[in-house]
């Protein structure tokens, strides 16, 4: 991949990314966000941000499936998306929900599990943000790094866990994003496992060994 | 130019220039962005649609309106009401969608030509009523009622309906009906998404004695002064503005009463979370969220929600002694 190619793919996924967003204030500003606008914007931010974390999740799977090294290049933005849909999220949620009021805003975070389990994982997004510049790998150091980004997995299974807490009965989105991720940690497990196998059990060494 | 030259190479002029060819490569790729974008937004709007239909049911004629007594005792609630299109395009109604923006059109044309309530169970007249006849027993009048679901959202409905009390009352229960039970249709071809399993259907609700033959408790066949469109319940549904929106029942077509409480599709479905009784109470939150404050449809801000939904003069004595946290 040319380095032109990768600005060019990168334009394209910011772009795009603020599509949802544009769309939202569009329809917002001609009053077409239905009967709750409140619980549109909230629902709809809440959703694009699981919906980046799992695109941020599943670049790193599928640049092993595919050999698609370049891919690596486009996780952070896909990531820096999921932690801007997220504050906004919380800022529909603090605005239009709690209409400002801060002390209101930490009684129900506290009080409430399901808003436990999305500030948490929206404050785990924080230091992800921070770190996610060149500078920042560098001076953590990869493997630090790595460790600390794993937390992007908290992130999103404690985002799925509040969504799927706040619907009454028909419980199939949640579920589909609970699928997806699963799919998302298998991946990591079975590498995880697979990695930590001395190669002599391996059965390619094996039959080396019997030859 | 000069003889001299290679016959293979390619000449300086033949070469496409620098500008036209970095033109031409900007032009594609502003196509491309503009093409996914255009992708995106298309995506985005058909999992998000906009545009509502238009409701025509017919007028109801020869309304009553409440008296400034029957204002006094909760008929008529002094609060701006919730518009027509929010009623109409906002609705719980799990038989046709579960998303209520999804009620309206997936319930349009619903057919409820040759309707009929069986009203039976332990009293001295059963009987099956035609629409027509059930709704000649008493004139319809207006009813401007609070609706507050119990996802924390709230309207204010002018109702068409007139009190259970007096169907009730042309069948002459037995003194050993302690209980009413209600029940919606159940016809897939007609509700298609009870082919779902989200919940137990037919949809099943039910009322204390007393709760039924309170006055405020009504059966509701129009709102805004036109006949119910199908997303409201669809030709007539109960309406028990001091409790929750999802004890008002819709599309109503069998009333059993029963000497004991009946199952309720909510409190099966979730038994610690929704009560056969379902108040309204402030007090008492959902067991996942808070039940303090209302997000009333087309308003900013929220409104503090009132015990009993407001009614708590004109049914507060129901419950007298009752531990409501219990009998939530």
């Amino acid at each position: 991949m040319k380095e032109s190619d990768i600005r060019f793919i990168k334009l394209l996924i910011l772009v795009n990314g603020l599509v949802p967003l544009a769309l939202l204030v569009w329809d917002q500003s001609h009053n077409r966000l239905g009967a709750n606008p409140q619980n549109f914007l909230i629902l709809t931010t809440g959703m694009m941000t699981l919906i980046f974390l799992i695109l941020t999740m599943a670049v790193t799977p599928l640049r092993k499936i595919t050999g698609l090294n370049w891919l690596i290049q486009f996780r952070r933005m896909l990531g820096l998306y999921a932690f801007f849909y997220g504050c906004l999220h919380f800022l529909c949620f603090f605005s239009l929900d709690r209409v400002f009021s801060v002390s209101s805003t930490l009684t129900e975070m506290l009080k409430r599990k399901y808003l436990i389990l999305g500030s948490t994982a929206l404050i785990v997004m924080i230091p992800l943000a921070i770190t996610s510049t060149n500078g920042m790998i560098k001076r953590l150091g990869g493997k630090r790094w790595r460790a600390l980004h794993r937390l992007a997995y908290v992130a999103a299974i404690a985002g799925v866990i509040h969504y799927y807490m706040q619907v009454k009965a028909d419980t199939r989105q949640p579920l589909v994003f609970a699928a997806v991720l699963a799919v998302l940690l298998g991946y990591r497990v079975v590498v995880y496992l697979k990695q930590r196998q001395p190669p002599a059990l391996s059965p390619t060494a094996k039959a080396n060994a019997a030859a | 130019m000069s003889p001299l030259r290679e016959p293979n190479k390619i000449s300086e002029r033949e070469v496409t220039p620098a500008a036209v060819y970095f033109n031409r490569r900007t032009f594609i790729r502003a196509g491309v962005l503009a093409a996914s974008a255009v992708a995106t937004g298309v995506a985005y709007r058909h999992l998000n649609p906009v545009g509502r239909g238009k409701v025509n049911t017919p007028v109801i004629q020869g309304l009553v309106k409440p008296t400034a007594t029957e204002d006094a005792n909760g008929f008529r609630v002094d609060e701006p009401e919730t518009s027509f299109q929010d009623i109409t395009h906002y609705n719980n109604f799990y038989e046709f969608s579960t998303d209520k923006e999804g009620v309206a059109p997936a319930a349009a044309g619903f057919d409820t030509k040759g309707w009929q309530v069986a009203v039976e169970g332990l009293v001295n007249k059963p009987k099956v009523f035609d629409l027509d006849d059930l709704l000649k027993i008493s004139p319809p009048e207006e009813r401007i009622y609070r609706m507050r679901c119990v996802e924390a959202w709230s309207m204010v409905i002018p109702w068409v309906g007139f009190s259970l009390s007096r169907l009730l009352a042309v069948v002459e229960p037995l003194s050993s009906a302690k209980y009413v039970a209600f029940q919606t249709l159940l016809d897939p071809n007609r509700m298609p998404n009870q082919r779902s399993s989200v919940l137990d259907w037919p949809y099943v609700e039910g009322l204390r004695m007393d709760e039924a033959m309170h006055p405020l408790a009504i059966l509701a066949s129009g709102l805004y002064g036109r006949a119910l469109p199908p997303q409201d319940g669809a030709p007539i549904r109960l309406v028990v503005p001091w409790k929750y929106g999802f004890k008002g029942i819709k599309s109503i077509v069998k009333i059993k009463l029963v000497e004991t409480q009946p199952g309720t599709t909510w409190s099966k479905y979730a038994p610690n979370e929704y009560g056969f009784y379902a108040n309204v109470n402030p007090h008492v939150d959902h067991p996942r969220w808070s039940q303090a404050t209302e997000q009333r449809i087309g308003e900013f801000g929220r409104r503090p929600t009132l015990m009993f939904n407001g009614y708590e003069e004109e049914v507060g004595h129901l419950y007298a002694g009752m531990d409501l946290r219990k009998n939530f």
